[in-house]
């Protein structure tokens, strides 16, 4: 009988991991009160750079978006571009074209010559958005949030749309960091549960049991309650939001090291563990890749 | 005072007793800083931890204080692997004591200082220790390499059922020495570049530089290694199982040779990432890598082939279940070939179907999903040489009966459970997406927590036992402190 109900239990755990994921729950939504269309000024200065705090000039003023780009404003320019023809649909992707970068035949280095390179899937169900043919919509209720499975030539091209650019490093780092101090999060030395949306924090986007932990609106952690849940006010020195967790943010620099093809991404995510979060965290991906937790946002 | 006296001259002066002292210190550093990460983490157990013990945690220097306890753990596994070879292998008692004395001291004070500096405030003197702790067991293993020498005639053999050459020098002596003298010469390899990256205070870990294409000198240095260091502890692991189980034969004339021949190739192809020969260095470490696997195939395939004649010697003509069931009859000799074996899946496996598929399918992926196959698999190989390491202990402390089959059987069921999950953990990428796949996560977690964390219980009740017996006047540590472990080796 014990070996039975042994049997069975270990069967039940093994059947609960093919469990199907709802990838569009029912989520609450929230006004954060942010304004996406929001831009903070860097003045130029020094600041602390990476895990060793090295001093780093930047000798200019820049200005970077208050917070990361969201699924509505995604998807207004998608849709403007498509009209004006600068974005095509190929196959399972909306695709625009990329003037490719140098190669030079490094070992695991991927050749991106000239020539059109997907933005978005179309068809993806873990998107935030829908493609009926013709348009471009935003899933109810996902509006704010930031917008994601969006490849770095994607991101490349919405800031560039707008005669934008993606941040280099250093001023992804200094926007998030300041230049005051050598602290590892935007807003200061130590991280809480709620001071960003990481991996098992417990925010109202997060059921770990079934489909895990998802986005939260853009600048959700400004120090208000939403539904009881209170977050602390995590802004960086220079007024930016969501600089730690939520989504991975692409950053604009192409071949930082001769022969690195790979694009990097700053800021950790609502998928994994507050060491990521750290600002000097790297990670990286090729420029075609696209995932859920990755977004971006611009500098001018 | 005699109480004490008697008591410490077991833990201290017997080869069982230190090996006891050393899995004790290993444990409680497991259990507790086994706690600041994963799912205690989740649950918010890190937080009281540190709060109860004080830790001083400063988020940028999390790569070295992980960098200082898994030297402070590997130490203590160096030197139980240093108490089984000088316990096994005959030498000079000199050698034998001075060896023993400094490995004891030094991987206690790397051990205790250095996680004192790394999580409870910078005391420099406390850094000033763990660096000198380090370096007596750097001088004992040099004193190791020399009481090993192979060509004193002494040592040299007559049986013709083990590996020797004409002249009778003893191939498995020669083994050991080459292994000894390679380790001591990779810890150099480690050493010279922790200086550099110590004194401007610089950190790394190797999983974050992976991708980078140019590395410098000191990182290739670093990463060489990281991984020459993991893989000499498993190449020694397994001389010390072959000892124990007394390996012999012609397998044993084999597997020798391939063993020293490997185990150079491979040492020479991991210092040659930091020479001129770098682009080629993986391949010769792939030549140096097949001998000593094979060799280790070899082991397995003779001990097998014994366990199954040994427990069907009554039997005419026995049947496969028979044999299955005399293979399997004693966990603690079965486990370790099986963990071998098993290493194949969650390590070498692993390993050489991302080298395989690196630029088509791993490359593709973000360098965070690269970083944990990369830790997930030499993780799942640490792991796989400690289990090891508990098999042998578990037969060194005289287990019998079902307590023997229950610790064994427990051993290779739940670490084989949890290492088996991070493989597929470590794996997911391969077969679900990251949107949809937080259900297998869950499961995979319950089954790498279950696993462990039962292994973890099971060794607290082990040492639980130790400890009551160590208060007992004729308890189980006297009949140890009695017996070397070369009177105990299989016949």
């Amino acid at each position: 009988m014990k070996r039975i109900v042994l049997t069975l239990g270990l069967l039940l755990v093994l059947l609960a991991a093919c469990a199907p994921v709802d990838l569009d729950p029912p989520i609450p939504v929230y006004d954060t009160g942010m304004d996406p269309e929001a831009w903070a000024r860097v003045p130029a200065g020094t600041f602390y750079h990476g895990q060793e705090a090295e001093l780093e000039e930047i000798p200019y003023d820049y200005e970077i978006m208050v917070t990361p780009v969201t699924v509505a404003q995604y998807v207004d320019f998608l849709n403007a571009a498509l009209n004006d023809g600068t974005v095509l649909l190929e196959g399972e992707y909306a695709v625009a074209f990329y003037p490719g970068d140098p190669f030079h035949g490094k070992k695991h280095e991927i050749r991106i010559d000239p020539g059109n390179y997907l933005l978005v899937p179309l068809n993806d169900p873990a998107s935030r958005f829908t493609f009926d043919g013709q348009r471009f919509a935003v899933k109810p209720g996902w509006e704010n949030h930031p917008m994601t499975n969006v490849s770095w030539f994607g991101a490349w091209a919405y800031c560039g749309s707008y005669g934008w650019r993606l941040p280099t490093e250093l001023e992804w780092e200094k926007a998030a960091r300041g230049s005051e101090d050598d602290r590892p999060f935007p807003w200061g030395y130590e991280i809480a549960r709620n001071n960003a949306n990481f991996y098992a924090s417990r925010d109202p986007f997060e059921d770990m049991s079934s489909y895990g932990s998802l986005t939260t609106p853009v600048g959700f952690y400004n120090g208000r309650a939403y539904g009881g849940y209170q977050t602390l006010d995590s802004a960086s020195p220079y007024g930016l939001y969501d600089m730690a967790g939520n989504v991975w943010q692409w950053i604009g620099d192409v071949q930082p090291q001769e022969g690195f093809s790979d694009r990097l991404m700053h800021g950790g995510s609502r998928n994994t563990y507050d060491m990521d979060l750290r600002i000097w965290v790297r990670n990286s991906a090729p420029p075609m890749y696209y995932g859920p937790a990755v977004g971006f946002r611009c500098v001018r | 005072m005699e109480f004490l006296k008697a008591r410490f001259n077991y833990l201290f002066n017997s080869t069982k007793g230190l090996i006891l002292v050393a899995i004790a210190m290993i444990a409680m550093v497991t259990a507790v800083w086994g706690m600041l990460s994963g799912p205690m983490a989740e649950m918010g157990v890190r937080e009281v931890v540190i709060k109860t013990l004080g830790m001083d945690i400063v988020q940028s220097e999390r790569e070295g204080r992980i960098i200082i306890l898994y030297h402070s753990i590997a130490m203590a596994v160096v030197a139980i692997e240093v108490y089984m070879i000088t316990g096994l292998l005959a030498m000079r008692e000199f050698y034998k004591k001075a060896v023993r004395v400094l490995i004891t001291v030094g991987y206690m004070m790397a051990m205790i200082f250095g996680m004192g500096f790394a999580y409870f405030g910078h005391n420099w003197a406390f850094h000033g220790l763990y660096i000198t702790g380090l370096a007596l067991i750097f001088f004992a293993g040099v004193l190791l390499c020399v009481a090993l020498w192979p060509w004193n005639r002494e040592y040299y053999i007559t049986d013709t059922n083990y590996a020797r050459t004409k002249k009778g020098v003893d191939l498995e002596r020669v083994a050991f020495f080459t292994t000894a003298v390679t380790t001591v010469l990779s810890a150099l390899f480690g050493a010279v570049p922790g200086s550099y990256f110590g004194n401007g205070f610089e950190v790394f870990l190797a999983e974050n530089i992976i991708r980078l294409p140019e590395k410098t000198t000191m990182e290739y240095s670093v990463i060489g290694h990281l991984h020459i260091m993991l893989a000499l502890i498993a190449i020694m692991i397994t001389l010390v199982i072959g000892r124990w189980l007394n390996f012999k034969g012609a397998w044993h004339k084999a597997a020798m040779p391939l063993m020293i021949l490997g185990c150079i190739v491979l040492n020479l192809g991991v210092w040659g990432v930091v020479t001129p020969l770098e682009p080629v260095a993986h391949m010769i470490i792939y030549v140096g890598a097949t001998p000593s696997m094979l060799a280790a195939l070899f082991l397995l395939i003779w001990s097998w082939g014994k366990l199954i004649k040994d427990g069907t010697a009554g039997i005419a003509k026995p049947t496969f279940l028979q044999k299955l069931g005399a293979l399997v009859r004693d966990p603690l000799k079965f486990g370790p070939t099986w963990q071998m074996l098993f290493m194949n899946f969650t390590t070498s496996g692993v390993g050489i179907f991302m080298a395989v598929r690196l630029d088509e399918i791993f490359r593709m992926w973000p360098a965070r999903e690269e970083r944990i196959e990369l830790t997930g698999h030499w993780h799942a190989l640490s792991a796989i040489i400690a289990t090891i390491i508990l098999f042998y202990y578990g037969d060194m402390i005289g287990l019998k009966g079902k307590v023997r089959q229950l610790y064994g059987w427990a051993i290779i069921f739940l670490s084989d459970l949890a290492l088996g999950a991070v493989t597929v953990f470590e794996m997911k990428r391969l077969f679900i997406e990251e949107a949809v796949q937080q259900p297998l996560v869950n499961t995979l977690m319950y089954m790498i927590d279950i696993g462990l964390g039962l292994l973890l219980v099971l060794l607290a009740i082990v040492m639980v036992w130790r400890l009551t017996d160590l208060f007992k006047k004729k308890g189980r540590w006297t009949e140890e402190a009695a017996h070397e472990l070369a009177e105990e080796v299989s016949k």
